[in-house]
């Protein structure tokens, strides 16, 4: 068994009578990548500001190597870097100042800080940029530097709220490569993500928070596993359904042993609990006058235990999401 | 050492990005700037300048003072750079004195003109040098520490500075600065002695005047109660507000 690096025990975050976080334990294993994952107003950032000292603690205990956190936040912050789902760094200040301001709060001598910011230029290939002002950076390059200074005191577990939202897709790709890397030379990685495919491609062991409690705690292994089981199809229409509960009646009548979820508004998921053919329902669909772009077999996912766990469709999760970056 | 490191990086970071920020230049340097220039106009047919410069100087320091502190809390606070001091393994307590010293010295630089312009141009008799540069660096911490408490109660950085003149107007004309508190009436005056500028000014006009309403110990001891108070209770609402 590995050692455990965080742990949480019977976390609570009460604002009056409501339980933003509920009672939650687990622990996050040194060396891994932890994904917590929920959908919006699940807990995962009132969790993530609990332990970070940037929200009080209702109830519960949480330590860090042995350091509780509760009794002494700032031995505790001293290990832990943070990457807010925002970038927050200085804009007048250069790519290059930033890292070394940062580098300034955790103590580090002003040789020290040099070098460690002129590395984590190079690592995150921002040399070009260095002495450019934060507020000329791109969206990505922002995201990047914010990675770097979060990793400028090397500390043992690195907290990442959304590392890839709003961002390129060159940029994030570019992003998780460096998450692996940073992970591969012992960092503990503990993020929260609304994109799913994101968590099954960088996570070890992943925790479903909903409604501010953990309703599964395991390996991103084990989840999708759980879901072979399950034969899915996913078809695409050309319209967007306008009765999805006439509609899904209609095929529960034809096909009494599937089930329907509308992934959005022109896709719908057929799940069925033994082996299922296509083309069937296809005919059934065409006869009915709705004509499909695309029907296919689905592998199944973490997406789908996701969805099996929590009952909530990703595609809405990540809809809500922009709405909420948008407002902002 | 560690925390020494970073206690300076923050004082020279605020040094550098907002000592030239609009908000300073314009409350800090350009409006005491222009109370001066009226005030000389003034002085040329009705006033002694000993009577005026007190009143100028802690105006300078006042405004600059909170001024620079709705930029470099609320700002922060608001663009969520602030987020990352607190996350930083820094004591509160030093981090806020990081934070409000670049004002201090703020307030401090910004006396330096109109001491200078007094004295120089008008010839004003300064009773007590020593006095007077102590008066001063109070009188910056005082005004810095109530600059800190509306700060912390504001969200944005024009709604500090509307909190700000809320109070630095009245206080122009209760603490004294051109206006001697015993002529104010009755009841206006316990207004007065609650505002804890009344008694930096009360030292800056004994240190030029060598007269004052109160006596000097009474006045160092209610600066330095008010800065106890007034830095305690900004802590208090920082942890409170901020780390919910």
């Amino acid at each position: 068994m590995k050692a455990k690096i965080i742990e949480i025990k019977n976390l609570t975050k009460k604002y009056d009578d409501f339980r933003a976080v509920d009672d939650i334990s687990f622990r996050v294993e040194k060396g891994e990548i932890f994904g917590l994952l929920g959908p919006n107003g699940a807990g995962k950032t009132t969790t993530i500001n609990m332990l970070i000292g940037m929200a009080k603690i209702s109830a519960g205990k949480v330590y860090y190597d042995g350091v509780d956190l509760t009794k002494n936040i700032k031995k505790a912050q001293e290990i832990i870097g943070v990457v807010a789902d925002e970038s927050n760094l200085y804009d007048e200040m250069s790519g290059y100042d930033n890292l070394c301001f940062c580098g300034s709060l955790y103590g580090l001598s002003k040789n020290d800080r040099e070098n460690k910011a002129k590395v984590l230029l190079n690592t995150f290939q921002l040399n070009e940029a260095a002495n450019r002002k934060f507020k000329a950076y791109s969206k990505g390059m922002k995201r990047k530097l914010t990675i770097a200074a979060a990793l400028i005191h090397n500390p043992q577990i690195l907290f990442l709220d959304e590392p890839t939202s709003g961002i390129d897709v060159a940029s994030a790709r570019q992003i998780r490569d460096l998450i692996k890397k940073l992970n591969q030379k012992g960092t503990t990685v503990f993020l929260t993500t609304h994109y799913i495919e994101e968590a099954e491609r960088l996570c070890d062991r992943i925790a479903f928070l909903n409604r501010g409690k953990i309703i599964r705690i395991d390996s991103v292994e084990n989840l999708i596993n759980e879901s072979k089981d399950e034969h899915i199809i996913e078809v695409v229409l050309d319209e967007n359904i306008s009765d999805k509960a006439q509609l899904s009646a209609k095929l529960n009548e034809k096909f009494t042993y599937i089930t329907c979820h509308f992934k959005n508004d022109n896709t719908i998921k057929i799940i069925s609990v033994k082996p299922i053919d296509i083309s069937p329902i296809v005919k059934f669909l065409s006869s009915e006058n709705i004509f499909i772009i695309e029907a296919r077999l689905h592998r199944p996912s973490l997406e789908d235990a996701f969805v099996k766990l929590t009952g909530i469709e990703i595609d809405l999760m990540k809809k809500e999401k922009e709405k909420e970056k948008e407002k902002k | 050492m560690k925390q020494n490191i970073a206690f300076w990086n923050i004082l020279l970071k605020d040094m550098k990005n907002y000592y030239l920020k609009p908000p300073n230049i314009s409350w800090g340097i350009i409006f005491p700037f222009a109370w001066m220039l009226m005030m000389f106009v003034k002085t040329k047919t009705a006033f002694h300048i000993e009577e005026v410069f007190s009143g100028i100087v802690a105006m300078s320091i006042l405004f600059g003072t909170t001024s620079m502190l709705s930029v470099t809390i609320t700002f922060e606070r608001k663009s969520r750079s602030f987020e990352r001091l607190l996350l930083a393994p820094l004591r509160m307590e030093l981090l806020i004195m990081a934070k409000i010293a670049g004002a201090i010295l703020f307030g401090i630089f910004n006396s330096i003109i109109p001491v200078l312009f007094s004295v120089i141009y008008f010839k004003a008799i300064v009773t007590n040098w020593a006095l007077l540069v102590i008066g001063i660096i109070l009188l910056s911490i005082i005004s810095t520490l109530l600059g800190l408490f509306i700060s912390v109660s504001a969200k944005e950085v024009f709604e500090a500075q509307t909190y700000s003149n809320f109070f630095r107007f009245p206080m122009i004309f209760l603490c004294g600065l051109f206006i001697p508190v015993a002529a104010l009436p009755v009841f206006i005056r316990p207004f007065s002695y609650l505002l804890p500028v009344t008694y930096g000014v009360d030292i800056l006009k004994y240190s030029i005047t060598g007269d004052n309403a109160l006596s000097i110990v009474l006045d160092f001891a209610l600066v330095l109660i008010f800065c106890f108070v007034l830095f305690y209770s900004s802590l208090f609402f920082i942890k409170k507000k901020w780390i919910i």
